[in-house]
């Protein structure tokens, strides 16, 4: 299996924040929330990284 | 004037048996400790998402630690033996025993280290839904 880099950010964030949800919150609502917000972090700040990296490069 | 028995607040929800049993049953099998104290949904969503990104880093042909010749050694493989009985059965399959060649290969062996490190998060939260430290 080769996965983009894309993918395995994608894939990695989804199943952390799932954890890190269900496992830092005491209701369904706010583990959801948690969620939600530990995966928009995660795939965010490597969007946001990534272009720092290419453009750096230029 | 009457008065109440005040019970003490650990008393009414101290817990009966063996209360590090989640804990050792979560960190087995990925998702066990929730499902012993009948935490269905929770346990599925826990044991989809580590045995997951277990089998992920495995297709990625990540590599499982074996000995601890360093101290990046020593800490993969605790990384990788939070995973329990995944990572006994891996081991006596012979999987993940290629050295890593390839990006993706090493992304694989971080999602087995990571996964083994999000199981223990899963098995400690149980502890705490145990001793209701956590509802």
């Amino acid at each position: 299996m080769h996965p983009s880099h894309f993918t395995a950010v994608f894939l990695f964030a989804l199943f952390a924040s799932t954890v890190f949800g269900i496992t830092m919150r005491d209701t369904p609502k706010r583990m959801f929330r948690y969620g939600a917000y530990c995966f928009a972090l995660f795939v965010g700040s490597v969007i946001v990284f990534s272009w720092v990296m290419f453009l750096i490069a230029r | 004037m009457a008065t109440t028995p005040n019970k003490p607040a650990a008393a009414k929800t101290s817990p009966q048996g063996f209360v590090y049993l989640p804990l050792i049953a979560g960190w087995l099998v990925p998702g066990a400790g929730h499902f012993l104290l009948g935490k269905w949904i929770r346990g599925t969503l826990l044991a989809v998402s580590i045995i997951a990104m277990f089998a992920l880093g495995l297709a990625m042909q990540g590599k499982l630690y074996t000995s601890a010749q360093d101290i990046l050694g020593l800490l993969g493989m605790v990384g990788d033996m939070g995973t329990g009985l995944l990572y006994l059965v891996s081991r006596a399959l012979g999987l993940g025993a290629q050295p890593t060649q390839t990006t993706v290969a090493d992304y694989g062996k971080v999602f087995i280290v990571v996964a083994g490190l999000l199981n223990i998060i899963a098995a400690v939260d149980a502890h705490n839904l145990r001793t209701g430290r956590k509802s």
